[in-house]
């Protein structure tokens, strides 16, 4: 799709997006969400549980589907995409990785790319980048079933699988979450060199602070279905917000007095 | 004991022949009722109105009586009548249950997670069905159709009431004779059948455990 020359499109766009849970109580999770995501960038989505961060993260793969404005992705809205051609192009990570147990590291890594009907010359190369991208021995590891690894293994495989068809967009929830602080300190490093390296657009869900910091190149705060704040990670613990002061102290995050 | 031992000795040629009838009772039966039960319990996890329908129609079958439902089924047109096939008809009726519930179970009970991750991967249904769910679900199938085969071959020894061989000729024969040791006859080779083919198909269903 040729992109206007004046303004670069952005990978993501939501237009006043607002999503509620159809029921007999309708339950109004996410209200006038706007925020356009520029091609490459790492937004952390931060939030404590209940903000509708996890939520915001499923309308973008259609997993749940907004129920007013507009969102797009690459410019079409996630309503005119066909569905399976918007999720192959989307890469996904979650906490618990999702990793399908019956089948070797190499066999998860390599379904979208198979069921995309890659050659197997390519497939094969494809699958040695990006286990090298997260960080594991191809070789070592592509016979390996999922419950043969550490909880930090099975999350690099997760984001080699997300990224083996080589998506423009990356959405990860929490995908360090379940991890103990060493191994998450760790992935953490790897994640940001990954993202150096493949200049992917990242959306990044986390209730951490630190974390959001640490990898974002924009820290967006949701509070209570609402975008409370979004700005750098530099930026972000100067805001005098009350929703994102009070996020900060909640936190438990010592820093120094704003100048 | 002994007399047992003469008898079956005696009637070694007979009693083979029984265990051959007998084994093809159930073969037929678990084949037909494995081909109608397992894409059955696939077509019913995204149609909850059929399920609920399929799930109480096999349970009916199961709390007939067995005696009984081999006397409903004689009088009937096509599948009814004197011999093997009222027999296997009425032996599929009861295999379903345990399969189909076992099927459905195992394809509905896999952790979410999987479940979403085929999702957002942009899986079609019918890749999650055939790539994920069923390969997760295959120990529990094979445990329903474990349980189906040992009802099979208990309730196929009355299969011999309405003529269609097998082991329970011995046991219907014993009980008008009067005889333990025509009955044990009947029943000692159907008990060792049930129990190897526990053995045996527990050993496939450790196997193939994928949790």
């Amino acid at each position: 799709m040729p992109e206007p020359a004046s303004t670069a499109m952005p990978a993501i766009e939501f237009r006043n997006v607002g999503y509620v849970i159809p029921a007999k109580e309708p339950r109004s999770i996410l209200n006038g969400i706007s925020l356009r995501i520029a091609d490459g960038e790492v937004i952390a989505i931060l939030g404590r549980s209940g903000s509708g961060k996890t939520s915001l993260l499923k309308l973008i793969n259609r997993i749940h589907r907004f129920t007013s404005g507009d969102l797009l992705v690459t410019g079409k809205s996630v309503s005119d995409w066909d569905l399976i051609q918007l999720r192959r192009g989307i890469g996904y990570v979650i906490q618990e990785t999702g990793l399908f147990p019956h089948l070797t590291v190499r066999e998860n890594v390599s379904l979208v790319p198979e069921l995309e009907r890659w050659p197997e010359d390519r497939a094969h190369q494809r699958f040695h980048e990006v286990m090298a991208l997260v960080g594991l021995n191809a070789d070592e590891f592509a016979k390996r079933f999922p419950r043969e690894l550490s909880g930090g293994q099975r999350q690099r495989v997760g984001v080699a699988r997300a990224l083996a068809a080589d998506p423009r967009i990356l959405l990860m929830d929490e995908p360090f979450g379940a991890l103990d602080p060493v191994t998450r300190a760790e992935l953490q490093q790897a994640f940001l060199n990954l993202a150096r390296r493949v200049s992917k657009t990242i959306v990044l869900v986390t209730h951490d602070l630190r974390e959001a910091l640490l990898l974002g190149t924009r820290v967006v705060l949701l509070n209570a279905g609402h975008v409370a704040a979004s700005a750098s990670p530099g930026d972000f613990l100067k805001l005098d917000q009350p929703a994102v002061r009070e996020f900060i102290a909640a936190s438990e995050l010592r820093v120094g007095q704003p100048a | 004991m002994s007399d047992l031992w003469l008898f079956f000795t005696t009637h070694r040629q007979e009693i083979l022949e029984a265990i051959r009838q007998h084994l093809l009772l159930v073969g037929i039966s678990m084949a037909i009722a494995i081909a109608i039960s397992v894409p059955l319990g696939i077509v019913i996890v995204a149609r909850p109105r059929l399920r609920a329908l399929a799930l109480a129609v096999a349970n009916i079958f199961q709390t007939i009586p067995s005696l009984a439902l081999f006397g409903f089924l004689i009088p009937l047109p096509l599948i009814g009548g004197i011999g093997a096939r009222t027999a296997i008809v009425a032996l599929v009726l009861y295999a379903l249950l345990p399969i189909l519930r076992n099927t459905y179970v195992g394809l509905t009970s896999i952790d979410p997670a999987i479940l979403e991750a085929a999702e957002a991967m942009g899986m079609t249904e019918s890749q999650v069905m055939f790539r994920v769910r069923l390969p997760l679900a295959k120990s529990f199938i094979l445990a329903g159709i474990r349980t189906a085969t040992i009802i099979t071959i208990g309730i196929g020894t009355i299969a011999a009431a309405i003529g269609a061989g097998g082991l329970g000729t011995f046991i219907f024969r014993g009980v008008a004779m009067v005889s333990n040791v025509v009955i044990l006859a009947g029943a000692i080779p159907a008990a060792i059948l049930a129990l190897l083919a526990d053995y045996l198909l527990g050993f496939l269903e450790r196997h193939w455990q994928v949790r």
